[in-house]
């Protein structure tokens, strides 16, 4: 008969064991899903700190498209996102990247993808 | 609400004016004087002098867009249509601002085509940046209306002499920026000007407003002030432009700024709607912000006189 200290140590230990038996799954935090909403003629939040690997998903729910293209030329562009189009980018590299709008360009956002 | 002002509009004058949609507005051009007059409903143009001659100006019809501020944007096209050719003196020709189309789909262009195309006039078009968001950044809508033009769809022509501009502001935007025009349009327009008579009346139109209009939304033009430069000399210059989706004027020395509305939906008061984007209109209140408008520009005095008359009395 285990103690109930021990049983929630066998169940602490099982996860363990299987990290150990499958190390490729046991890789440091999973890369994850950055989601921007695009309103009112705002990226919502207009700034996200993310790691390399991270995707960023922009949704529009304004009435009117609206697209991505980032500021330095090449590094990503959408197509022109309707009401509830979704775009992502994986962003594999570290750095700051600063994108606008294609449409209206004083709409302004920032991904900064830090190690 | 009539408003007739000597001294240039005031801002708040301007607004006041707004209204809604479905519409164009024809202008009468006499003696070289640009003279404008809301065309839908009522009124039709009766101003034309003898020696001059008529054109219409429709903007943003946005084909394509189908939510509760417009579920049926070909209708209000095909109606601001139908009133520019039911008006009494035929305009010589057309000119669209831009933003035919919602998302520069071949589709959009094409319903498009059909519908303007039935007022059987000539149509000279500028883009709006909805024209311009296909894959290949404006093919579609350069192969389709830029056959005549220069550099991505600039272009002038002359009517009855008056010297017409379409300018092209919505390539190449900057992040952070308004309109552009760019330093190759630019240098064309130098040109186009060099050795004309500073007499010679002017009409420049292009989609987003060459003067700004209200910063925070990206109402203006980056780069406009070295157009107006060159336009300086002239002693009649009128700018015509959309994108706004609302009436808008001012007067500044020899140059009359004018945005048209759109035929598709309103858009917010600068600085009191949440947002530029479209504009839900109460049910029924449609007609009380529909309206018959005429602006006079005369020329040598910096004043337009102006009076809106809304079709229901709200
Ligand atoms: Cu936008």
């Amino acid at each position: 008969m285990l103690s109930a200290f021990q049983r929630a140590l066998a169940a602490r230990t099982i996860p363990l064991v299987f990290a150990l038996a499958f190390p490729c799954l046991a890789v440091p935090a999973a890369a994850e899903e950055i989601h921007v909403k695009i309103d009112n003629f705002v990226f919502v939040p207009d700034t996200v700190t993310i790691k390399p690997g991270d995707t960023v998903t922009w949704e529009n729910v304004d009435d009117i498209p609206h697209s991505l293209v980032s500021k330095t030329p090449g590094a990503f562009r959408s197509h022109p996102l309707d009401t509830n189009d979704t775009f992502s980018f994986v962003f594999a590299t570290a750095g700051a990247f600063d994108y606008f709008c294609g449409l209206h360009p004083h709409m302004q956002g920032k991904v900064i993808v830090a190690p | 609400m009539a408003k007739d002002n000597e001294n240039g509009v005031d801002r708040r004058g301007a607004l006041e004016c707004m209204v809604w949609a479905g519409t164009g507005l024809l202008w009468t051009v006499a003696g070289g004087v640009p003279k404008v007059q809301q065309i839908l409903g009522t009124t039709p143009a009766n101003a034309q002098a003898a020696t001059g001659f008529t054109f219409a100006q429709i903007s943003d019809s946005h084909l394509g867009f189908a939510r509760p501020e417009n579920p049926d944007t070909n209708a209000t096209l095909q109606e601001a249509i139908d009133r520019v050719v039911a008006a009494k003196d035929k305009p010589a020709f057309m000119i669209h601002t831009g933003d035919i189309s919602h998302l520069s789909k071949p589709a959009q262009f094409d319903t498009a085509d059909k519908i303007i195309g039935s007022s059987k006039l000539d149509v000279h078009y500028v883009p709006g940046e909805h024209d311009v968001i296909d894959e290949d950044n404006g093919k579609a809508y350069l192969d389709r209306y830029g056959k005549n033009s220069k550099g991505k769809g600039w272009y002038a022509f002359d009517h009855q002499g008056v010297h017409f501009i379409g300018l092209v502001n919505v390539f190449d935007l900057k992040a952070g920026g308004m309109g552009n025009l760019g330093a190759e349009q630019l240098a064309w327009l130098a040109d186009d000007l060099k050795g004309k008579s500073a007499s010679a009346p002017i009409v420049v139109f292009a989609h987003i407003p060459l003067w700004t209009v209200y910063q925070d939304w990206g109402w203006g033009t980056d780069d406009s002030m070295q157009a107006l430069d060159l336009l300086k000399r002239f002693g009649s210059v009128t700018v015509l432009n959309g994108h706004i989706h609302q009436i808008f004027q001012k007067v500044e020395g020899n140059v009359a700024f004018h945005t048209a509305r759109s035929t598709a939906f309103p858009q917010g008061e600068p600085g009191k709607a949440p947002s530029a984007g479209p504009m839900l209109m109460p049910e029924g209140k449609l007609k009380t912000v529909l309206g018959v408008a005429s602006v006079t520009v005369k020329q040598g005095t910096h004043a337009l006189a102006i009076v809106d008359t809304p079709l229901l009395a709200g």
